[in-house]
């Protein structure tokens, strides 16, 4: 009835268990119960979690990431914690949970922060730059999002139920095979990423295909936002590499379950191939996390350099290489597998190949700075930490690309800080620029600069304490993954890096309290036009936080910065001759259900209740049924009802508001005539 | 040019200052223990070759990549808002001269150290025998659930968590798995290769002289995996001869028996001795994953195959 489902699965025999389930359960009924205490059900269920408004999925995406990086975080710091102390000793983890902890971190950052972060700020951001009402397929969205959250839920009840993965986040098999891991813990790990995988690749398409069909007229490919290349480029990405993660853990699940030899020791399986596919996905997937935060470089840069973007169409096509070179490189993460030299040299030069265009990129931001006038704000702050940061990871990345001084640093710890030098500036960093960016289109109001600016100050320098680290404990030959080691030598470099890991915890802490003090303080930093930054593209045209169709009359677009040519033309702001009748997706409650759904079939998997499965299954194709059969999914906005709206927004509106765009003049394509600087 | 007293103290303070640097670099090396670091300071013409390639392209990134760290810093604070007087080109959004530069440059890069990795690849592939004018010293590593077994076919012997052979020979070790994934590397002497169950891998060393130096399973394997290193041993002929005799002398023997009880899982194995070991014991390992069942060849085999399969 309950499959291998006993009350032994309850976290009862250690008390680092019992701590994890405490604080998952704990904070879910407190959660709970706050709801309950702000009556906030109801709101909570039909304006948000039914909703399929691209914006509200996205800033459900974004909470959703803020949450498991807490987690994810957590994880972290225990690791620090234990190597700081655990020279010739145990530590204070033993050796099940240390594994259980760097499985759940890699898994959940990669998975369900960065992943969830990308495709909230696109969510949010991309269909208003190019002037769309919604993305392609809303409802669709709605699905991904909640496909995803699935896939969350699932790593956080296995805090509570049985055990998460030990295999490692890249969960090589045959250690991952049912014969060296028979518990539960790398079944959650294989259905977490199933079920949001599905719900990637869903968004990919999505994305798409909005950016494909829904540009606005005027708006070529040539004069998307740069933050629209990226996302378009990252979302083809997605439809390519996640179908491949699909098929490896799906393989592996049939390999664990039904006693399939895909990638067993004998019977011929053969483990090359795991790693062969899941690098195919996952060599790209870095390049799905970096390049929406180079967008979002590129565009924090120009808003806050006060300046055109540098190289617009050099950044388009170094993106669109990066794109494609990312998936001819994939073998670089296994040049000690034993490969000719011939395989491993043509690798090894593919992957410095995609440094040229990276190189470009950060040299296209650099010439946007000069002759700028920069200011200081956090996400600004945040792409200069950034870029003076990457391009240390850049070097490192290189030199792990010569296969012959791959075979003395891999799987050791200078890698280990290799992919957090790119992940952290170049995916986080941008994504916490995007944030302080954005915040006040999604919210209507700023973000608190102090505490911004704050933020970026642990989080860059408990960065480097952390990180650089590790790079020598690379060198003194120590590898990724220790629970305990015997050389005192890397004692003191543990601790640093433990010391940095508390650092980064005070930048999170700040990012708490910037939200809290910017709610809090909400009425005092309103963003009244929507343009709270002078911005450039038309994402501020929209009022902040934008009506439900964005766009009473869609734009027509001349140029790449569409708004900031309207800005000064005078065309903005204006009321148009007549408003027209709008149609808008209808919620739906579908897209949660399907979720849950989801959430209960890969939960019946794990544990082997097969008739559950089933009936999830079953009722999850009656819910896609449903849903195909419906007519009504549409809703129409009267012309009245927007003209009321916009009326009113624009009555809010004064000329004391508006940026003064008399420095930009004159317009047009870039003379080279260099106008007087004014303080 | 003529040389000036100034001139001359000028280089004479330059090289005290050389000096003082050296010294200090040292100081500080010791002082973080680096001076210990294998890979830093490699005990073996391949460590040391590949250090070096190492190093080497580390200063040609050092082109790009000072610039471009420098000029983010520079012009961050050169074009501050706050700041009077600095030209302002809001407009200004491309030149041929840059885009070429920016380009180009890392492309060069790109292309000197390509060149360097198509040889060099070619040049330290592990699998390929070092040239000496002595044979090399065949070991065969077997990973298995946590600690490395050594066996000796030159000698017929075979020890478990520790490595010795001749300092003035190449080594030439012979790698497979009886257990999952595991990753072969002795940092001080030259890179890592995988241990895969079924498949045999390479990995050619050398060290410059006698000296003990740490190995280890670098691939996360399971519970035991921290403690799962060894010492290797490079000795002298008369201290290879010593070794030869002890393990010689040892009790325990590595028959198919005794090794399907070294099999099971164990944490920190204290280093021990087999002086005689079962036939092609290698050779039965790797065929233990063959998708092929019988006719076994010895009992041995049948034993090792089929008993933890």
């Amino acid at each position: 009835m309950l499959g291998r489902l006993t009350v032994d699965a309850l976290p009862f025999y250690s008390w680092v268990a019992m701590g994890g389930a405490a604080v998952t359960v704990g904070g879910g009924v407190a959660v709970f119960l706050l709801i309950t205490y702000l009556r906030a059900w109801k709101v909570l269920w039909t304006d948000w979690l039914t909703s399929v408004d691209h914006k509200k999925i996205g800033i459900m995406y974004v909470v959703l990431s803020l949450v498991m990086l807490v987690r994810g975080f957590v994880d972290a710091l225990m690791m620090r914690a234990q190597q700081a102390v655990s020279l010739n000793s145990e530590g204070y983890l033993p050796p099940e949970h240390f594994e259980q902890i760097f499985s759940s971190h890699g898994t959940i950052m990669i998975f369900f922060v960065a992943m969830p972060f990308l495709t909230g700020l696109i969510n949010i951001v991309v269909p208003q730059q190019i002037g769309a009402r919604d993305v392609a397929f809303p409802f669709l969205n709605s699905v991904s999002l909640w496909l995803t959250a699935s896939g969350a839920g699932l790593v956080l009840i296995s805090l509570v139920v049985g055990k998460f993965s030990q295999a490692g986040w890249t969960g090589y098999p045959p250690y991952s095979g049912i014969e060296y891991s028979p518990g539960v813990g790398v079944d959650y790990w294989l259905w977490a990423l199933i079920t949001s995988g599905v719900g990637s690749t869903l968004a990919g398409i999505n994305f798409i295909v909005t950016i494909f069909k829904n540009r606005c007229p005027g708006m070529t490919f040539m004069r998307m936002p740069m933050f629209t290349w990226t996302a378009l480029c990252a979302s083809i990405l997605i439809a390519f590499a996640f179908p491949g993660l699909t098929v490896v853990a799906g393989q592996l699940a049939l390999d664990r379950t039904l006693g399939f030899h895909f990638f067993t020791n004998g019977d011929g399986g053969n483990m090359m191939m795991f790693a062969n596919l899941l690098w195919i996905w996952g060599h790209p997937e870095v390049y799905i996390l970096i390049l929406p935060a180079f967008g979002i470089f590129s565009e924090v840069v120009a808003t806050f350099s006060r300046k055109r973007l540098f190289g617009y169409t050099s950044l388009v096509y170094a993106t669109a290489c990066i794109a494609l070179l990312s998936f001819t490189v994939w073998l670089h993460h296994f040049f000690t597998m034993g490969s000719s030299s011939n395989v491993n040299a043509v690798f090894g030069i593919a992957t410095m190949i995609i440094a040229v265009p990276t190189g470009v990129k950060i040299f296209d931001w650099l010439f946007t700075m000069y002759r700028g006038r920069i200011e200081f704000h956090p996400a600004m702050v945040f792409t200069i930490g950034f870029m003076v940061t990457f391009v240390i990871g850049g070097v490192t990345g290189v030199l792990l690309a010569l296969p012959p001084a791959d075979y003395l640093m891999h799987n050791s710890t200078f890698l280990v800080a290799h992919f957090h030098n790119m992940l952290i500036p170049g995916a986080l960093f941008g994504y916490f620029a995007g944030m302080n960016y954005w915040f006040p289109k999604a919210f209507g109001f700023k973000l608190d600069v102090k505490w911004g600016i704050r933020s970026f100050w642990f989080w860059f320098i408990g960065f480097y304490l952390a990180f650089m680290p590790l790079y020598v404990l690379g060198f003194l030959g120590m590898s990724r993954r220790m629970e305990h080691y015997a050389d005192p030598t890397w004692q003191p470099y543990l601790v640093v890096a433990a010391l940095g890991a508390l650092c980064v915890l005070c930048g999170i802490a700040c990012i708490a309290i910037q939200l809290y003090v910017s709610a809090k303080n909400w009425g005092s930093a309103r963003d009244i036009t929507g343009d709270p930054w002078n911005g450039r593209t038309l994402e501020w045209a929209t009022s902040s936080p934008p009506a439900p169709y964005n766009f009473a009359v869609l734009p027509q677009v001349g140029d790449i910065d569409a708004f900031h040519e309207m800005k000064i033309r005078g065309t903005a702001y204006q009321v148009p001759e007549r408003y027209e009748d709008i149609v808008m997706p209808k919620n739906s409650a579908l897209g949660p259900v399907l979720g849950v759904l989801a959430f209960v079939l890969g939960f019946a998997m794990i544990w082997y209740i097969w008739w559950l499965a089933a009936l999830c299954l079953v009722l999850s194709l009656v819910c896609v049924g449903i849903r195909s059969f419906d007519d009504e999914t549409d809703v129409i906005l009267p012309a009245a009802e927007v003209a009321r709206t916009e009326k009113a927004r624009l009555a809010q509106i004064t000329p004391d508001d508006l940026h003064d765009m008399r420095d930009f003049l004159p317009v047009g394509p870039a003379s080279g005539e260099i106008l007087p600087g004014r303080a | 040019m003529i040389e000036t007293s100034s001139g001359r103290s000028f280089h004479r303070a330059s090289r005290l200052l050389a000096v003082v640097l050296l010294f200090a670099a040292g100081g500080l090396l010791q002082g973080c223990g680096l001076a210990d670091a294998p890979v830093l300071f490699p005990k073996g013409p391949i460590a040391l070759a590949e250090r070096n390639l190492l190093f080497t392209a580390f200063a040609v990134m050092m082109i790009v990549a000072i610039p471009a760290i420098v000029l983010t810093l520079y012009f961050a604070w050169r074009y501050r808002r706050r700041k009077n007087g600095a030209v302002y080109a809001p407009d200004w959004d491309g030149s041929w001269v840059v885009e070429t530069v920016i380009w180009l440059v890392p492309g060069a890069i790109v292309i000197v150290l390509g060149t360097l990795v198509w040889t060099r690849t070619h040049e330290f592939d592990p699998y390929k025998a070092l040239v000496s004018d002595k044979p090399a010293f065949r070991v065969q590593a077997v990973a298995l659930d946590w600690k490395w077994l050594f066996i000796y076919p030159e000698l017929g012997v075979a020890s478990v968590n520790e490595l010795a052979f001749p300092a003035d020979r190449p080594l030439s070790i012979e790698i497979t798995s009886d257990t999952v994934m595991n990753s072969l590397m002795i940092p001080a002497l030259g890179g890592q290769i995988y241990a895969m169950a079924g498949m045999r891998s390479e990995l050619n060393l050398l060290a410059d002289g006698p000296g003990v130096f740490m190995g280890r399973n670098t691939m996360y394997s399971g519970d035991g995996f921290s403690d799962q290193h060894f010492k290797a041993h490079a000795l002298d002929e008369s201290a290879f001869a010593d070794w030869k005799e002890k393990v010689a002398a040892a009790p325990d023997v590595l028959d198919a028996k005794a090794y399907l009880e070294l099999h099971k899982q164990s944490v920190a194995n204290p280093v021990s001795y087999y002086s005689s070991t079962e036939a092609k014991l290698f050779d039965i390992i790797l065929r233990k994953y063959a998708p092929i069942m019988g006719p076994y060849e010895s009992e041995a085999a049948e034993l090792i195959c089929r008993g933890a399969a």
